[in-house]
């Protein structure tokens, strides 16, 4: 327990002598820069056939074509917006509804503790990929349901950790001292207890938004996205079928789902390193 | 100079421990000389942070290497220096010819191990006792330290036992190769005050049985009154003095050992104060709390405790009521059912004839602010994310004060316990321990309460700390006339404090009378057991008691 660490102080100096999560961070920021940029670096539409099919990568087009002779350059950039969106959004949602289905199991206890938490684990009976296969396939592929499919998968973790952190906060005795002063339950979870569990809850978050972009390039990968989006799983899943005589179609987006997961798992140690020094410190 | 003993069994000379780069001061030990002798106990008494645990870990070569280590100077032990010895020998004398027992018997045996195995493997490390040997040895060690059935205890994990057969069990295993030295660090602070009287006892009777020589590490004088033949005080790192016990007990000579040792409260009551006509603030009415362990869902009943019973008593205004008894007595959860964190199942708490457990949450919101809680631990009980200015005003603010109102009074409330008024800008983590508690006395004090419950309030402090913190309460309490709720395993401090005492036992009020009465003739045989227990009882201090205003 970081119980006397001082909030949020000396924590850039901690994440900064993180070597691996330091470099993960400039790599996010080139990928946000990149998905933020892509409508100026490819206007138009990334369907657009603009070249023969099967150009090689390094040539005229960076990454080459696919079978149809879209820019698979283009499609990357563009794919970026969308994974990053649903991962983002995706993640928080989940950790809103793990936050609130934990948060209340772990602080009242007793038959809401009970309820919720099987509740809980009836959701996480189901393997979460296959769970999202069917969500999307029940709602309709969209944007929309790609969402709702991610955080309806994701969050159980995110509950079970509050719902932990929760237990152990409420007979810590500042919780206590808040009751005997006559807070509200709402004031003391808003203001006592949750401040103490962000760092966890974040960490936590950081590394979902990792595996909810797993999840949707997944998806795509299955043609189950969004069919007017852009994005790296549908690239792959177009680009499958013809690996062998075009492999750049499926390595560069894959690739891309490589490096993004991989910056963001860093990213989430060194903040997991940089918020619990304590933890670190015991290993 | 001091007397050395004859036969000198170690011997420490300017020694020096460094400390990594950073931390609060660069040696934890500096230039400590001190010889222990075999057959006689030797007491290092030290605040916390004084260095003496972690002399005791240099001379076992138990230091967290490399960030803490010896810099110089050496601990002599039959001829060699064990701060030179390669690890290799170092085992081979660890355990064999110098043993160390812990603070907490818990946490320093394998919970997954039988007390047997345990005691047995040290003799697998060390000997070539087969099996059955090894059995047989530790039943003998275990009858030894005076438990009760050894071969039934030998097959029980160290949760199944009670925390001073668990500490036994240690000794046992620090004894059953018949080392010279015994190292002790803090072996009976985590116990209740009656086992760690037989605790005490049972070191002794086995020195003295085994001609061993004791380094006895503790923060307690009286357990240096009970115990020690000699006694070297610590301080920064430092010995500020060594002696006989007796001389040091009577007459200490350095200021430091002046000063703590009048720290340690006298055990006799404060003057009785008449009370007998102030009016009743508060009657409890046969408290009953019990505690269920959760029936799941296919285990159907869960075990149950009676943690508090049929509880009657009467506090007056101005009073201050002292609710002693050991741990699992019930006291805590008394005082929680009072201030309402915990539901009492059955009885009456009346405040001004209101009875408390009646009113719903929002009904008891205005009496909230009548009744204050301090909690024991100054780490725990204050929120490590919020400032102390926005934790003492929060109260207030909660009950209809104006913000810039409430950070007004806190500013007041600051200085009153005793601190700078920049406190109120900092964060709990920069405050020492006894700082802490202040913070969370002007917490209680925010809401101008009328009864102040303080729950163990510096059961976790040192003792020169402890007395200024009883002092303050003491203070406070005179001046804002307030009534106390005082609990406390403690019977010295209780005796500083408190007009009244009640004694708890499992769950029972057994004894509720003035403490001057109480102290001059307990009644109940587990109040007499309680003062019989007392360590260093009979020891009265040169030094005239501080007596709190």
């Amino acid at each position: 327990m970081s119980s006397t660490d001082p909030p949020a102080a000396g924590f850039w100096r901690r994440f900064q002598r993180n070597r691996p999560a330091l470099f993960a961070l400039w790599l996010l920021g080139a990928i946000v820069a990149v998905a933020l940029l892509a409508p100026l670096l490819y206007p138009g539409d990334p369907f657009a056939i603009v070249a023969k099919p099967f150009l090689p990568p390094f040539g005229e087009h960076l990454f080459g074509t696919d079978q149809l002779g879209r820019d698979v350059a283009a499609g990357i950039a563009r794919g970026a917006m969308t994974s990053l969106l649903i991962g983002i959004v995706a993640t928080v949602c989940a950790m809103l509804i793990g936050v609130v289905v934990g948060g209340a199991a772990g602080y009242f206890g007793g038959r809401t503790d009970t309820l919720l938490m099987r509740t809980t684990e009836a959701f996480q009976t189901v393997p979460a990929f296959i769970f999202a296969i069917v969500l999307v396939a029940i709602l309709a592929p969209s944007l929309r349901s790609t969402i709702i499919a991610i955080a309806i998968v994701s969050w159980p973790p995110m509950a079970r950790l509050v719902r932990g952190e929760f237990l152990a906060m409420k007979n810590r005795e500042f919780v206590q001292a808040c009751h005997s002063i006559g807070m509200s339950d709402v004031r003391v979870i808003l203001r006592h207890i949750l401040p103490n569990c962000a760092s966890s809850i974040i960490v936590t978050g950081s590394l979902m938004v990792a595996t909810a972009i797993l999840i949707e390039s997944g998806l795509s990968f299955l043609g189950l996205g969004d069919a007017n989006l852009m994005s790296w799983g549908y690239l792959i899943g177009a680009g499958r079928t013809v690996l062998r005589t075009a492999w750049w179609v499926c390595a560069f987006p894959g690739i891309a789902i490589l490096l993004t997961v991989l910056a963001i798992n860093l990213f989430g140690e060194g903040l997991n390193d940089a918020l619990n020094p304590r933890l670190r410190d015991a290993a | 100079m001091q007397p050395e003993p004859a036969q000198a069994l170690l011997e420490i000379r300017n020694l020096r421990v460094d400390l990594p780069p950073g931390a609060d001061r660069a040696h934890a030990v500096d230039d400590v000389t001190l010889t222990l002798g075999a057959n006689e106990i030797l007491c290092v008494v030290g605040e916390s942070g004084s260095g003496k645990s972690v002399m005791a870990r240099a001379v076992m070569g138990l230091l967290p290497v490399p960030r803490v280590r010896v810099g110089a100077g050496a601990i002599r032990f039959g001829g060699e220096d064990l701060t030179r010895l390669p690890e290799a020998r170092m085992r081979e004398l660890r355990g064999r010819d110098i043993a160390m027992i812990f603070q907490e018997p818990m946490t320093a045996l394998n919970p997954v191990m039988t007390i047997g195995r345990q005691i047995a493997e040290v003799l697998a490390v060390h000997t070539r006792a087969t099996e059955r040997q090894a059995r047989l040895r530790a039943a003998e060690l275990l009858a030894a330290v005076k438990l009760p059935d050894p071969q039934a205890l030998l097959d029980a994990y160290p949760h199944q036992i009670s925390g001073g057969q668990r500490q036994r069990a240690m000794i046992a295993m620090a004894l059953i190769l018949g080392p010279r030295v015994l190292i002790a660090d803090e072996p009976t602070t985590a116990l209740d005050v009656t086992t760690q009287a037989q605790i005490l006892a049972l070191i002794r009777d086995l020195q003295r049985e085994r001609r061993a020589g004791v380094l006895f590490i503790t923060h307690d004088f009286g357990v240096v009154a009970e115990i020690a033949d000699r006694v070297a005080v610590m301080q920064h790192g430092r010995v500020v003095e060594t002696g006989p016990a007796k001389r040091v007990l009577a007459a200490p000579e350095h200021p430091y050992t002046k000063a703590l040792i009048a720290a340690v409260p006298n055990l006799a009551p404060r003057p009785a104060r008449p009370l007998e006509h102030a009016p009743v603030l508060l009657a409890l009415r046969g408290i009953e709390k019990t505690y269920r362990a959760r029936a799941g869902m296919f285990r159907g009943a869960g075990r149950t405790v009676h943690a508090v019973r049929g509880a009657t008593l009467a506090l007056r205004r101005g009073e201050t009521l002292g609710v002693v008894g050991e741990s699992g007595s019930g006291k805590s959860t008394l005082a929680r059912c009072v201030a309402r964190i915990v539901d009492a199942d059955r009885g009456e708490v009346l405040l001004d004839g209101v009875d408390l457990r009646a009113l719903s949450r929002r009904a008891m919101r205005p009496y909230r602010r009548r009744v204050q809680m301090v909690f024991q631990d100054p780490y725990g009980s204050l929120n490590p994310r919020q400032r102390v200015g926005d934790m003492i005003a929060e109260g207030p603010i909660v009950h209809g004060v104006a913000r810039e109102e409430a950070l007004r009074h806190a500013a007041e409330l600051i200085e009153l316990v005793g601190l700078d008024g920049r406190a109120l800008a900092r964060y709990p983590h920069e405050f020492s321990g006894g700082q802490r508690q202040r913070i969370g006395i002007a917490r209680a004090l925010a809401l101008g309460p009328e009864l102040l419950i303080a729950d163990e309030p510096v059961s976790a402090l040192d003792v020169s700390v402890q007395a200024q913190v009883l002092r303050l309460l003491a203070d406070i309490r005179d001046r804002l006339h307030l009534s106390m709720l005082f609990i406390t395993h403690d019977l010295r401090v209780a005796a500083q404090v408190c007009d009244t005492i009640a004694v708890m036992r499992e769950g029972e009020v057994v004894e509720y009378g003035p403490a001057a009465e109480l102290f001059a003739a307990p009644r109940h045989p587990y109040t007499q057991e309680l003062f019989a227990a007392v360590p260093g009882r009979a020891w009265r201090h040169p030094t005239r008691d501080p007596q709190p205003a």
